[in-house]
Formats: C-alpha cells, structure tokens, sequence
C-alpha cells in the first residue's frame, strides 16, 4: 500500500478500532451492573409528570432551511479548498474567478435573509 | 507492511488512551475545578491528591449503574447514536500535528478530513435526541444540529482563511509554514476570533449550549441517557473540544513550535511540550468562557452565525485571498 | 491483496446498508443506514487513489446531506409513527421490473469497451483539481455558483410559500 490509501487506512483503524473501544465499557456493564426492569422506571422524564401524546415536537420548515443553506454553502466551501492550495501559483486571475463564485453565492445569501429564509421564526 | 500494522495498532492505542486519561479524565475534572475558582471555591479535592482521581471515581461508579431503555426508544438507534459521536472526535486526532514528525498521519487533506469528520458529529446528536422518544431530547437534538449546522460554516471559512494563507491544506505544512511566532497576516486574527466562536458553539458550550440548557430542556439530546452511554457522550464533546483546540492551536498559534533558541530536551520532547502546553491553554480559555457569559437565545445564536459570522467570515478570506493573490 | 479485502468490505456493508435503507419500515432507521453506504463510496474513492473526492464525500454527503435528511423525514413524517408500507399489491410486478433493468445494466456494463483514461492520478489531489477547475473548467465552475443560487431561491420560495 501506497502513500494515500495508507493514510486512509489509519482513517479505517481509528473508525473500527475506535467503534470497539467504544463498545467495550457495554460489555462491562453487562456484566456489573443490576438489571430490573419496571415500566415505571422506562416511562421517558418530563419533569415529573407521566408524559402525554407522543414524543413530537413542532417541526418548524426553518429547520430544513437552515439545513439546506448550510448544504448549499458546504458545496461553495469544496470548491474554495482546491482553491486556497493553488491561489499562490495562479495569481490574481484565480482570485478573481474565486470572487465572481462567492459573490453570486452571497447574494443569494441576501436573497435569503430578505426573504426572511433565515430567521428562527 | 508488518511494520506499518504495528504502527497503526501503536498509534490507535496510544491516542486513544490518551484521549481517555489526558482529554476526557482530565478535562472533566480540570472543568470542575475551573468552575470552582471561577465561582470561588474549591471543587473537588478528596479523592485523590487534589481530587485527580475524581473523573475515575465517577467512571467506575458509572460502570456500575443500571441501562434503562425508555418505552418506545429505539434502540438500535439509541445505542449508535452516542457511539458514532465519540468515533467522530477520535477519528479527528487523526491528523493533529503533536510535534515535528509526529503526527499519526499527515493527510494530504489534513483540515478537509478535520471538517468533514467533525461534520458527522451531527447526525450521531440528531439521533439521539430522536431515539430516546422523548420531546425534550429531540428538540435538543434538533436545536443542536441546526446551532452545529449553522456555525460550520464560519468555521469551515476561518479554516480556510489560514490554509490559503499557507497554501497547503496539511496540518504539518500549515504549521511549517507560519513565521515566528505565529501567523501576523491581516486576516488572521479575525479569522482566529471567528473560529474561537464557532468552535465554542460547535463544542455546544456556553454561551451556546442552549440544546443542552440545564433549565430549559432537562439535559437536551441526552436527557433520556443513562451513565456509561451518557459517558460516550462526554467522550465525544471533550473529545472534539480538545481536537478542536488543537486545530486552533496548529492554525493560529504556531502549532508544536516554541520560543526560539530555548532548546530543553530536544526537537520531539519540546514539540510534544509546547503543543500541549498550548492546547490546554485553548481549553482552559474555553473553559473560562463557559462559566463567566450567560447563554444565547436560539435566536440569536442563530442570527450571530448567519448574519454575522458568516458574511464577515467570508469577506476576511476574500480579503486574505486578495493578499496572497497579489503578492505570491 | 489488502485492497481486494478492503474493496470486498466496502461493498458488503455497502450492499447490506443498501438493503437497509431500501427494505426498512422505519424511515429513520433508512436515512441512517444511508450513511454507511455513502462511507464505503468514500472509501471506494480512496482505493482509486482520489483522497480529495473522498474528504468531500464524508463532508458533502454523510455529514450535510443526511443531516437535510433527516430533517426532512422528521418534518413530514414526525417523530414517532415513521412506519412506512414499503410493500403493497404491485410488488411482484416491481420486482420483475428491477430484475429487468439489472440485467439490463450488467449487460451493457460488461459488454461496453470503457475507454482507459491516459496518465496517472496527480498526486496531490486539492491541487491538480483546483488548476483545472481555476483554468480549463472555469466556466463551469462558474455556472455552479449560479446553480446553487437558483437552487436556494427555489427552496425559500417554496418554503415561505407554506408559512
């Protein structure tokens, strides 16, 4: 194995072994720790009182927008990585071309916020 | 290839037990003790010299406690979740620089891998708080993945900032390339101080931590969770706090490098020395935040990274961009 | 040798992640098990030598889109009831239909001459990606940004809508 999937392969060894790791403590509080089950002791907490209706919240759309705007500007955010690594070579040009992209992104970011897409309520 | 399985056994072992004792032991009991001379008083203090054998004590007592389920949780879900967020925070050592050559394994892609791990750190929080079939737990989870959501991105951007500044996106060669003592580009600070705010609510802390707020929401996303899983949990947050800091650290602070012309022990000792010396400076900076300012509201906090952060974040690595642009 | 086993790994989890999210009644648990699949396409792109596409993946997709996701299960279906009939009355004739088309893409598949790209992979992946896309595909890269922006005009003029 080469250098790059060598690097991954440390990657996959800290995901697997680290998922084991993670499990290990389990298996000893199988073994230690008491095991009595009662529904009165799995009823879900809510302040002391039983809880009623089911576990819903108020599912605002904001929560998706901020989810898609994030996912809209993660994408501008893999096009600016390769960007920074070669901006020194490449010199004003690939400036400019890099400002013409976040510029029409960021007024579609003031789309947004005008049109109240960012805000909580 | 023998050799390089050995390796990869040695440093998984070694990070990983450190992350056990030196970041999440220690800094569960260094958080307390912050917090009493904060609030003037002592903080733990019997078990063990100074109380730093407390975090154990805890540990061992937590081992022992009982898993409850809750009716209707689910449970494949339930017990994922808290594992995928401590994986998260241990796959980000990874590429942390801890002195000159020693780095478990300098990635091409150093702070991309460093991001788009941290990234996954959301979703192990978003089913949580749905699995534990609780409303308090999945409005924790909820607020906290769009709170964690929302700031990557000037986090994302301040990172950035520095790697176009050094041109390289390796974490050794960011750290290599920084003059003494650190960056003293333009936009550096200011990049600096975006990331210091971003990383605090991307570690959900004070004045962020509003999904988890002790008196609004129970405990949040982990309301539901009893001891060892909660443990993962804490496992995981100060896990990424200190990568975090780190990463802070290796960005804007001159990473392993110390004071020049004070050589103590040799090039590696001192690396290790100062790199750590500073990291836990970062928490501790962290640390003393949390328990001086009172939280945000969601709205706010909201509002701060999107109308704020970003586009200021934004303009300073067109800024920075503009400069090395210019001059490189 | 190593990258045979880790190629057959890749594709058993993600082949039963697959199954997973395609079979499952619980929308949330699909939505999860999607997040495996798309690991072991990032780990398919580490074997072909494309570290860079690979970080992206893990960013992009694991970590942003499932999150969207997930949102999106929770906003319609809600938080509990998400059992799903992912099975009515037509089935035999679906199966049918996608015995039909994988056959269809395995023949074609093997049968076509793919055309071998010339050269080696760069190196240093961020940079030969950053040359080409700052020089030769600069218009492209160019139409994205207005890609996106449509994309988000679209999706808070639909959402407001509803408000």
């Amino acid at each position: 194995m080469k250098g790059v999937p060598l690097d991954w392969a440390y990657v996959a060894a800290f995901a697997l072994l680290g998922s084991l790791l993670a499990a290990l403590p389990f298996a000893v509080v199988w073994l230690l720790a008491p095991r009595s089950s009662y529904s009165q002791k799995r009823l879900t907490y809510e302040s002391g009182v039983i809880p009623f209706g089911d576990a819903w919240a108020q599912f605002h759309v904001r929560y998706y927008l901020y989810g898609l705007v994030f996912l809209l500007f993660d994408i501008e955010v893999i096009f600016i990585y390769p960007w920074t690594v070669v901006l020194r070579q490449l010199g004003p040009l690939a400036f400019v071309e890099m400002l013409i992209f976040i510029v029409v992104l960021a007024v579609g970011l003031a789309y947004a916020w005008r049109k109240g897409g960012l805000e909580w309520t | 290839m023998m050799a390089e399985a050995i390796r990869v056994v040695l440093s998984v072992v070694i990070v990983f037990t450190f992350v056990a004792v030196g970041v999440a032991l220690f800094l569960v009991l260094m958080e307390r003790k912050v917090s009493a001379w904060v609030q003037a008083r002592i903080g733990p203090r019997h078990v063990g010299p100074y109380g730093t054998l407390q975090t154990l004590a805890d540990l061992l007592k937590l081992l022992q406690k009982e898993h409850i389920l809750p009716a209707g949780a689910d449970r494949l879900m339930f017990g994922v979740a808290p594992v995928v967020v401590a994986v998260a925070a241990l796959m980000s050592y990874v590429v942390l620089p801890w002195g000159p050559g020693v780095i478990v394994r300098d990635l091409g892609v150093g702070v991309l891998y460093f991001a788009a791990v941290l990234s996954l750190e959301v979703v192990g929080i978003l089913t949580a708080g749905w699995a534990s079939n609780n409303k308090y737990a999945l409005l924790g989870g909820l607020r906290s993945a769009a709170q964690m959501v929302s700031y990557e991105l000037p986090l994302g951007f301040s990172i950035l900032t520095v790697a176009a500044i050094a041109g390289t996106l390796s974490t050794v060669r960011i750290v290599e390339a920084q003059p003494y003592p650190w960056y003293t580009y333009p936009s550096v600070l200011l990049a600096g101080l975006v990331f210091l705010v971003a990383a605090t609510a991307e570690s959900n802390r004070i004045p962020f931590d509003l999904p988890e707020a002790e008196s609004e929401l129970v405990a949040g996303y982990f309301s539901e969770y009893s001891p060892l899983r909660f443990a993962l949990f804490q496992l995981g947050e100060y896990g990424s706090l200190f990568a975090t800091s780190a990463l802070f650290v290796t960005l804007f602070l001159g990473g392993w490098r110390g004071p020049f012309g004070i050589p103590f022990v040799g090039p590696v000792v001192d690396g290790l020395f100062w790199f750590l010396l500073k990291t836990y400076a970062v928490v501790f900076f962290f640390m003393w935040v949390r328990w001086t300012y009172p939280r945000f509201r969601i709205d706010q906090l909201l509002n701060v990274s999107w109308k704020l952060l970003l586009p200021l974040s934004l303009a300073n690595l067109l800024l920075a961009g503009l400069l090395v642009a210019w001059s490189g | 040798m190593a990258e045979a086993v880790a190629f057959y790994g890749l594709t058993a989890v993600a082949l039963g992640a697959s199954l997973v999210v395609a079979l499952s009644r619980n929308m949330v648990h699909a939505a999860v098990s999607l997040i495996p699949v798309l690991l072991s396409v990032a780990g398919y792109y580490v074997l072909l030598g494309a570290e860079f596409v690979a970080a992206i993946q893990i960013l992009i997709y694991a970590g942003a889109i499932t999150v969207l996701i997930l949102f999106v299960i929770l906003l319609t279906e809600g938080a509990t009831g998400v059992r799903v009939r992912p099975r009515n009355e037509q089935v035999s004739l679906g199966a049918l239909v996608c015995l039909f088309l994988a056959a269809l893409l395995v023949a074609v598949l093997t049968r076509t001459p793919w055309p071998q790209t010339q050269g080696a992979l760069p190196e240093y992946n961020p940079g030969a990606v950053g040359q080409s896309f700052l020089t030769a595909y600069v218009l492209p890269f160019e139409v994205t940004s207005l890609l996106i922006v449509a994309c988000l005009v679209g999706a808070i003029v639909v959402a407001r809508r509803e408000a």
